[in-house]
């Protein structure tokens, strides 16, 4: 079971706690999550269902290749990170 | 003065109120969130706001409460982009099939609870349960035209006005930076290009005439005279008494203003030979002219335009004013808000102005309830 967890700042529009769910890429375990909290998915994916612009995943510690189609392995037990790109703006 | 203002910010919504003569702010929502807009369906009075949190995407709230409560609902999502489908825009940079920002909304008053929603990179939405759901107009999307759009100040086409037709609601005309001014009159099933007789003078000269060319900044229709149609155009400001089968220009040797640049335009919906706008210097600068905030008014049809100035800051003053920045109340109450965060608003058609704030956040957007 890997475990997914969310940037705080994600918490003032959307509940999104840690999960624990099972899969073997980031797409399976990220499409876990969104199973159950379908609210949140438009603000990790954008339409095509690619990691939007300016957000990040890790999998133990390590930055994902691929963002268009999440196809980066998860270990039983991984943990996965989705955070926020960090980029200017005001 | 009977109508709330809504006022779009870069961190908020702030809604001001009537109070004695004029107006007061009375609330915030989603302060320290980005709003593109704001609108209020003259139906059943729901708020719609349509925010950008950046990083998260493009979100849709609704409030039937005037603002005490708000929900989110459905943002409009583009379909599937098909495996190989790459167009890029000019300076090379794809374009994703993603909203990237809700730019325009506005009652699709052929159906209750229905509305149109213009995005970039360019398509058209379309509701018909208060947006709950979207389905992209797939016949715009896929007009051969519409990859001959580009981005104005953005990387990709936008569509940012949204003009129902107050003869027969299936007929609508949409603005395009840059991709001209389009029309439906089926309810979105075809569309012809509109823009023709406009003049773009930032292409080579074979394109001058090229409706898909024209950078139009924002449209507006009088309802009393519905063949009336203003356009205020990145390089000049332009008028249609023959319901778009021509433009003219406005003649900047003798109007009288100070810069025919600028956003926003709105027109008087009983009289369509009176509108009104914000000059900018142009282009590379995008500044109030000489540092004087002023707004122009015309009462004669674009032949003159009269500077009014009286209320508004007349030294070191560099507010420029966006294209939905601009709005005029059904009881003709008008107000302007800036980049400067400043907010004027005026109960006498433009001649005198009064601030309501100098603090807000940079203006996106103010529309007043009806």
């Amino acid at each position: 079971m890997a475990t997914v967890v969310f940037t705080q700042n994600l918490k003032r529009h959307v509940e999104c706690p840690a999960e624990t769910v099972i899969g073997a890429t980031v797409r399976a375990v990220l499409d876990a999550v969104f199973a159950a909290n379908p609210r949140l998915r438009g603000y990790v994916l954008d339409d095509q269902g690619t990691l939007r612009h300016h957000m990040m995943v890790f999998v133990d510690g390590e930055p994902i290749t691929d963002r268009r189609d999440l196809s980066d392995p998860v270990r039983d037990a991984s943990e996965v990170y989705v955070m926020q790109a960090l980029s200017g703006g005001c | 003065m009977t109508h709330a203002l809504l006022i779009s910010t870069r961190k908020g919504l702030f809604v001001a109120e009537p109070a004695g003569a004029g107006y007061k702010l009375e609330r915030g929502h989603f302060v320290g969130d980005n709003l593109s807009l704001a609108m209020v369906d003259p139906r059943d009075g729901a708020w719609y706001a349509a925010l950008d949190h950046g990083h998260f995407g493009v979100k849709l709230h609704r409030s039937d409460d005037k603002g005490a409560t708000w929900t989110e609902i459905a943002v409009p999502t583009y379909p599937k982009q098909p495996e190989g489908e790459v167009q890029k825009n000019f300076f090379g940079l794809e374009l994703k099939w993603t909203t990237q920002l809700i730019w325009s909304l506005a009652p699709a008053l052929d159906a209750p609870g229905a509305l149109w929603c213009g995005t970039i990179p360019g398509g058209l939405f379309r509701s018909d349960d208060r947006g709950a759901s979207w389905k992209l107009v797939e016949s715009l999307w896929f007009h051969p035209d519409r990859k001959k759009w580009g981005g104005g100040g953005r990387d990709h086409a936008g569509i940012h006005s949204i003009c129902v037709d107050p003869r027969d609601p299936r007929t609508i005309a949409i603005a395009i930076s840059t991709g001209g001014v389009w029309r439906t009159r089926d309810a979105g099933d075809t569309w012809t290009n509109t823009a023709g007789g406009m003049r773009a003078e930032y292409v080579p000269p074979e394109l001058v005439r090229d409706g898909n060319s024209q950078d139009v900044h924002c449209l507006v229709q009088c309802a009393a005279k519905p063949g009336t149609f203003w356009a205020q155009h990145h390089n000049g400001i332009f008028v249609s008494t023959d319901d778009m089968q021509s433009w003219s220009e406005l003649e900047v040797a003798t109007t009288g203003a100070p810069s025919h640049f600028g956003f926003p335009v709105a027109v008087d919906p009983a009289d369509g030979d009176t509108a009104w706008f914000v000059p900018a210097i142009k282009d590379e600068k995008r500044i109030a002219p000489d540092g004087k905030v002023v707004v122009t008014r015309t009462r004669d049809g674009g032949k003159t335009l009269e500077t009014l100035s009286k209320g508004l800051p007349s030294s070191f003053a560099y507010d420029l004013v966006y294209r939905h920045a601009l709005a005029l109340a059904p009881d003709g109450a008008l107000a302007f808000g800036s980049t400067t965060g400043n907010v004027y608003t005026s109960t006498d058609r433009g001649d005198s102005w009064s601030v309501l704030t100098n603090n807000l956040p940079p203006v996106h957007a103010v529309t007043f309830a009806p």
